[in-house]
């Protein structure tokens, strides 16, 4: 081979070199380019429901009216009525209307709006008999209207408010009485069929207490299992099988272990439907071959001589396991149980044979109170009519992948700071 | 040591149990039709500060009835939501399993509206034409063909000369059996039962001109805005939610009015009801006011806050009957 021959040869291999690189970075780019898209998709349709608008309204507290005096106990400030004051205040917005469009002003506001002057006057006990402004939630046509998520240059009958509401509407902005602000409620209420009301508070308790009993029933019985089959177990036919078995049931379509939950739980054990403690049960089923394979990657990936050098010094079999063995696979099992954990977060098939795909419109205190998690309120609210859960939707997704970029990066945290690299 | 583990063990387990012995909760299953509507009554109820608020679950109708037919007792349904009669042998299942006095109440109507974008020019369809375009294999000369229509005027010189895209709901949805009835059924030509099997009416073609779109009607709509010529079909409720963008076609010359759909005159139209179980009545608490809060003047009729969300009223006079049976818990017939 002459001189020029091996120089075009070399050149050669230094393109192909050159190329590879290049399809790799190619490859990267196009993945973060997805990864992009989804991102400000989610978040341009997602982030308005982060706020909402509010009405400033004049509302004078009669002590008539309401019943009270200045010496009432909470109790009965509790049971008294303030629908009344609050739709004399909304009638002085437009004074002097047929009876017909007095019912199309109190539609502007949200159906909770007696209940947020009732808690204001709870809080402002001094405004009796005076007249204060009130911050009400605006119903979700008008939210949906000020975001610009609904038109309003169209012919009235294709509009799901009238002409004379946004008047009204266009009224107040002009007086500066209509406020665009932080929407704290839609992470401190439970789920509602009102998109101005609705929050992610009870899905998110839900998804709290199914994780929960998930950890609390896998992470033990899958460590358990995992040392016992790595370090004691017998190389034969039966620990064999169990192994296929375990590799098996990680593969298994999540809707099976709902039906198994079905069967199991709620029809055998008649343990309570919809609630995070059989959720997480049947995830924890779903779960623990998930926790079991990495445990036995990371017992496998410590190094015998670790083991030889606790059984020289005259440790047990179970000393060398607990004292040397486990806490060095600790960090591998912690980061795969993790991982584990966040797949079940996003999981909803095996959730709706057990009931969990459910309207909860209260916040779940304890795991045995009806509940729904947060991927079944992505599914719900997708599937709901109403504009106003266009952008609920998304922005349930963006609070769903928070928790698990936190989750997944505390995992590799994990792994970076315990990890012993055996050289 | 052991002795306060199992004491614990022991009252968690009591817990969980007189839990499920005494409910205070209203559990309602069921179609998903329903499901938007119960919810609503549901929250209204919860909010009048009595009782509390029902729990809800999105089943579809089969899978209620069949969770709701399970028995008596505080582990069962106490009403299941149903875009359709409950079939005989689901009362019968019912019977069998000792849930034998089930109270039928119809709450309203629903239209299923077949639609297209606001931007698009106004269509009149018949229902042998919906048909002809969606079905799998047709009747051209005589002859059993493959759906050989690409264009809406291959059809009819009078229709427009558009390609035909279709979007549909999946097998699985509730609102394609009532499609699949009341248009594939009906629409489907005599020349074509006389040479293939009746059962065939609602074989969907599949050569990309019907698009199984998913069970997520919001994006449906979305695709109807972006591009005019495509139709899809879904429940009047998304109609009345989203009419600043899409529009119904004429079904053989009829619009899906309201009127239309309360009086039946507008062909896809059906009736909707929930089921409930008369032997839970003096069980669950609220149970009675919840169906008069749901059958009540607040809820239907054109005033209600039903009416809000998309639920087509029934006629005054059905009205009326159907809040006597709720409010006297009369119990369906066998």
């Amino acid at each position: 081979m002459s001189k020029v021959e091996k120089i075009k040869l070399l050149k050669k291999r230094y393109k192909a070199e050159r190329r590879f690189k290049f399809y790799g970075i190619l490859s990267v780019c196009l993945a973060i380019l997805f990864l992009f898209i989804l991102i400000i998709n989610i978040f341009s349709k997602g982030s308005g429901a982060f706020f909402k608008t509010e009405i400033l309204l004049n509302i004078k507290f009669d002590e008539k009216k309401l019943g009270l005096n200045i010496n009432s106990s909470d109790k009965e400030i509790q049971e008294a009525n303030f629908e009344e004051i609050l739709k004399d205040a909304l009638l002085v917005l437009a004074p002097k209307v047929p009876e017909l469009k007095q019912a199309e002003l109190i539609d502007m506001v949200s159906i909770d709006a007696a209940l947020e002057v009732k808690k204001f006057y709870f809080y402002n006990k001094g405004v009796l008999n005076k007249i204060a402004e009130v911050p009400l939630t605006l119903s979700d046509d008008l939210d949906q209207v000020y975001k610009g998520n609904f038109p309003r240059d169209i012919p009235e009958e294709r509009r799901r408010f009238s002409d004379f509401q946004l008047k009204i509407f266009d009224d107040q902005i002009s007086k500066n009485k209509i406020v665009y602000k932080f929407n704290w409620s839609f992470l401190t209420n439970a789920d509602s069929r009102e998109p101005e009301l609705a929050g992610v508070a009870s899905s998110l308790a839900g998804s709290f207490f199914t994780i929960l009993v998930c950890l609390i029933l896998s992470f033990p019985i899958g460590i358990l299992a995992a040392i016992y089959l790595e370090e004691f177990a017998p190389k034969n036919k039966i620990t064999e099988i169990i192994e296929v078995n375990v590799n098996n049931l990680a593969a298994v379509p999540s809707i099976v272990f709902g039906l198994l939950g079905l069967g199991v739980f709620l029809n055998y054990f008649y343990l309570p439907r919809s609630t995070p403690l059989v959720g997480g049960m049947v995830l924890a089923l779903m779960t623990l071959p998930r926790i079991i394979i990495p445990c036995r990657a990371a017992l496998k990936a410590v190094p015998p001589s670790i083991r030889e050098g606790a059984l020289a010094l005259g440790a047990s079999k179970v000393q060398t396991v607990m004292h040397n063995v486990v806490p060095l696979a600790m960090p591998g099992t912690l980061s795969g149980t993790i991982i584990g954990l966040s797949q079940a977060l996003g999981e909803t098939a095996p959730l709706l044979l057990i009931g969990m795909i459910a309207f909860i419109n209260v916040v779940p205190a304890t795991p045995i109170d009806p509940s729904a998690v947060l991927p079944v309120q992505v599914y719900l609210w997708s599937e709901s009519a109403e504009r106003g859960f266009v952008e609920k939707t998304s922005a349930t997704i963006i609070i769903l992948i928070f928790f698990l970029i936190i989750m997944n990066s505390f995992a590799i945290y994990l792994r970076n700071k315990f990890e012993r690299k055996w050289s | 040591m052991i002795k306060k583990k199992l004491i614990i063990i022991s009252a968690i387990l009591m817990m969980i149990s007189s839990y499920a012995v005494a409910r205070d909760q209203i559990k309602i299953v069921g179609s998903s039709t329903v499901y938007p509507f119960s919810t609503v009554v549901a929250e209204r109820f919860g909010k009048q500060g009595k009782f509390k608020t029902p729990v809800v679950e999105s089943t579809g109708t089969g899978g209620g009835f069949k969770s709701f037919c399970g028995g008596v007792g505080v582990q069962h349904p106490d009403i299941t939501g149903a875009s359709r009669a409950i079939k005989k042998d689901e009362l019968e299942l019912c019977i069998k399993n000792g849930v034998t006095e089930v109270i039928e109440l119809p709450i309203g109507n629903d239209g299923i509206a077949f639609s297209h974008s606001v931007k698009a020019k106004d269509q009149n369809f018949t229902k042998t034409q919906l048909w002809k375009a969606i079905a799998h294999d047709v009747v051209v000369d005589g002859k059993l063909v493959k759906n050989p229509f690409k264009n809406w005027s291959d059809i009819d010189k009078s229709l427009p000369n558009i390609k035909i895209e279709i979007l549909v709901a999946p097998p699985t949805s509730g609102t394609r059996d009532a499609f699949d009835e009341l248009v594939m059924v009906k629409g489907c030509d005599t020349d074509f039962q006389k040479l293939a099997d009746k059962k065939n009416c609602t074989k969907y073609r599949e050569d990309g001109a019907v698009i199984e779109a998913g069970e997520n009607d919001t994006l449906i709509v979305q695709k109807l805005t972006s591009s005019p010529n495509i139709f899809g079909y879904f429940g009047y409720s998304y109609l009345a939610a989203n009419k600043d963008k899409i529009k119904a076609v004429k079904i053989d010359g009829i619009a899906p009015t309201i009127e239309g759909i309360q009086n039946f005159s507008y062909p896809v139209a059906r009736p909707l009801f929930i089921y409930a179980k008369k032997a839970h009545a003096s069980v669950i608490p609220g149970f009675k006011e919840f169906l008069n809060e749901y059958t009540g003047k607040s809820a239907v009729g054109t005033t209600g806050y039903l009416f809000k969300v998309g639920l087509v009223p029934n006629s005054k006079a059905t009205e009326d009957k159907v809040r006597d049976t709720a409010a006297n818990l009369v119990v369906l017939k066998q």
